[in-house]
């Protein structure tokens, strides 16, 4: 589903990853780990498709298709949807709304009929109760005076809303209590499927407790320098990062 | 057609136009008016139209106008066939509405037969025949001032206008809509209207001005408007400012406030070429309150210029205001916001608040924030920030599927949400944020319950 194929890219000038290659098929959960700074964030937005962020080299391939040059809503119509560590703040737009137009502006690529109120709010209702999302966190604007947990939360609803193909989670972990992270873990693996690849990046092992991947990768310095089954999560977390903090020859 | 009877400085075009017209103005033949118009256009032919060499104009800068460039507007202009009154409400509805064509009143546009007793809405004019000690009254005088040669102007000429007059205690529930029709004239016109507001110790109401162009023709309104705001009361005067693309609207209001009274304004300004709304408030008795708001949404060369000036005269008053404005292309916007606070307003409390959002590199944003005060128990505070679009805002609601024309309209609504708050009257504020909506470059597909939350 997701190919990557010797990655090289930079921002403003300055090269963050050299080289990554990766391959996700439907059905497959992966995990990055890596030590701050060695490019997981810049993989996640290369392939979301945020702009400034300058691919050198090499290629990501979507279903045999490139990416590099979509615009960042066709990639999410296409299936591809980012978990973000940081979700916005948008005032005055009720998260019910972003959420009915996020759904229809996919469905309008696709050429299929937009899904009027009723039918969305009976969609919207059998997620939000999966996920234990309130009403209240539905009228309110997105995200503005959620906890951390709410906004997190709110970020899977909106993965359960799209349904995409390949979903990627930057950092979902972050900023996030124990309850939070079951609840948060719990809503990841009900959205795993045969039909879906998800890939997980995170620091910390702990997320992986709850969301077990099949392959774990270790990004530093811009390469994925090992890769192996969900143990070698359970190996960096005694060791750590320290043997990958060099550059690699 | 002008008589030279005056000297005439060049600096001050219209000045010779005042002896031809001045026969046909309303009120003629009333001495204390004759005197006051003589007053005026002697001291505005001295003056002559404001520069950018006065503080208050230094970022609005009037085009050169020579004197044949707007014609004083007469009868005939108010004449012309309209066919639809394009009202900010619900065109089946039968809301109390008042409208003039080019400053003329037009009865049978109007809806004012369910006006509640107590309450008198009719033109300048006729309030100058049936009842002139109310309008000697209330006009404002401010003579003597080089940067308020606009209003000396428009006391001079005063040839339209409004009067409101809401009596004690009586609450005015639904909205007064003053629809002024402009443009659409052979040769382009100017018109000096000055209207006079007043709503007394304990009424109530809500008063929209709509302002629209008839066509895309360039015309200039210079208007004063006065207004008090009796002890108790409260006014809610908001304004839609969408005039024609080559438009002028210059606009003076000065608002007196008493005790226990609220003022609430808001202003949305969404047409005009050039516009300048300036707004002096006078907080003259204690616990009084006023908030003056506004948005403006320019494109093209546009400018527009917010300027307010807040006297805080008495203890325990209070005064808000949020200006919020969204510049693209090469327009220009101005807020500069004077909040003065006299020497016995102890305990004032007053919150200040400019922002813009540039959505090109070549618009531009001054503003100018300013307070003065003279006793020491005050809480005063001021913000004014310029800048664009989020860029990780953006890229969040496009990643979620949401296409980039969307997702910017999207946020300049967020970003406007926020001014169209201090809107309290909520039928108003759906009114001001569908005229929002409707501004906005790209196709919006928004569903229908977001504009109705």
């Amino acid at each position: 589903m997701l190919e990557i194929k010797n990655l090289h890219a930079s921002v403003e000038g300055k090269e963050i990853l050299r080289g990554v290659d990766l391959t996700l098929n439907a059905g497959e959960t992966h995990a990055i780990m890596g030590p701050n700074g060695s490019g997981k964030s810049t993989l996640s937005y290369l392939i979301a498709g945020r702009e400034g962020y300058d691919i050198t080299e090499g290629e990501i391939l979507y279903n045999g298709k490139d990416l590099t040059d979509m615009a960042p809503e066709d990639r999410a119509a296409e299936g591809v949807f980012l978990a973000f560590q940081y979700p916005v703040e948008i005032p005055g737009v009720p998260n019910t709304t972003f959420l009915k137009e996020a759904v229809n502006a996919a469905r309008r690529y696709h050429g299929e009929e937009e899904l009027d109120a009723l039918q969305f709010v009976k969609m919207l209702r059998q997620k939000t109760k999966e996920l234990g999302i309130s009403d209240d966190m539905l009228k309110r604007a997105v995200n503005v005076g959620f906890s951390g947990g709410e906004k997190k939360r709110n970020e899977i609803l909106q993965m359960a809303v799209l349904n995409p193909k390949l979903a990627v989670l930057d950092e979902t972990d972050s900023g996030l209590d124990i309850d939070a992270l079951k609840v948060v873990s719990d809503g990841v693996n009900q959205l795993r499927s045969p039909e879906r690849a998800i890939l997980v990046i995170t620091h910390y092992q702990r997320l992986l407790d709850h969301i077990v991947p099949d392959f774990v990768h270790v990004l530093a310095h811009g390469k994925i320098r090992r890769s192996g089954g969900k143990e070698l999560a359970l190996e960096l977390e005694e060791k750590g990062y320290a043997e990958y903090n060099v550059e690699a020859a | 057609m002008h008589s030279m009877n005056t000297p005439v400085n060049t600096t001050a075009p219209f000045a010779g136009q005042f002896d031809a017209v001045s026969d046909q103005l309303p009120g003629l033949g009333l001495s204390w008016l004759d005197t006051r118009r003589q007053e005026a256009i002697t001291e505005y032919n001295g003056f002559g139209l404001p520069t950018n060499k006065l503080e208050s104009w230094k970022f609005t800068r009037l085009p050169r106008i020579a004197d044949n460039d707007f014609r004083p507007v007469g009868p005939q202009d108010g004449e012309i066939a309209v066919e639809t009154v394009p009202s900010l409400f619900d065109e089946s509805a039968e809301g109390h509405r008042i409208v003039f064509v080019n400053g003329h009143h037009r009865p049978e546009l109007s809806n004012i037969e369910r006006l509640p007793k107590g309450v008198r809405l009719e033109s300048l004019r006729a309030t100058l025949e049936r009842d002139p000690t109310f309008v000697e009254h209330y006009l404002s005088d401010l003579l003597g001032d080089k940067s308020a040669a606009l209003n000396a102007l428009n006391s001079a000429f005063m040839d339209s206008g409004l009067v409101v007059h809401v009596e004690r205690d009586v609450e005015v529930t639904e909205p007064i809509e003053v629809i002024r029709l402009n443009g659409k004239t052979d040769t382009p016109v100017i018109r000096h209207p000055r209207n006079v507001i007043v709503v007394e110790d304990g009424a109530t109401l809500t008063l929209v001005k709509n302002h629209s162009g008839l066509d895309v023709g360039g015309y200039l309104t210079n208007a004063v408007t006065d207004v008090h705001v009796g002890d108790g009361a409260t006014l809610r005067h908001y304004t839609v400012q969408a005039e024609s693309l080559d438009a002028l609207h210059l606009a003076n209001v000065n608002v007196n406030v008493g005790k226990d009274a609220t003022y609430e304004a808001f202003s949305l300004t969404i047409g005009g070429r050039l516009s300048r709304m300036e707004t002096n408030v006078r907080l003259t008795g204690t616990g009084g309150h006023c908030n003056l708001s506004g948005a403006y949404l320019l494109r093209g060369r546009e400018h527009c210029d917010n300027t307010t000036v807040i006297e805080h005269l008495t203890p325990d008053a209070t005064s808000r205001e949020v200006f919020k404005g969204v510049l693209d292309d090469d327009s220009r916007g101005v807020f500069q916001g004077k909040i003065v606070v006299h020497k016995d307003a102890q305990r004032t409390d007053g919150h200040q608040l400019s922002k813009a959002l540039l959505l090109s590199d070549r618009a531009e944003m001054d503003a100018k924030p300013e307070l003065e005060i003279y006793a020491d128990d005050v809480k005063c505070s001021h913000g004014a920030a310029t800048g664009q679009l989020d860029e990780t805002s953006l890229f969040y609601l496009r990643s979620r599927g949401i296409p980039e024309a969307l997702a910017r309209n999207l946020l300049i609504q967020s970003f406007m949400g926020e001014a169209l708050e201090e809107v309290s009257d909520l039928v108003v504020r759906e009114v001001m944020r569908d005229r929002i909506l409707h501004w906005l470059p790209a196709q919006c597909y928004l569903s229908e319950e977001w504009r109705q939350e």
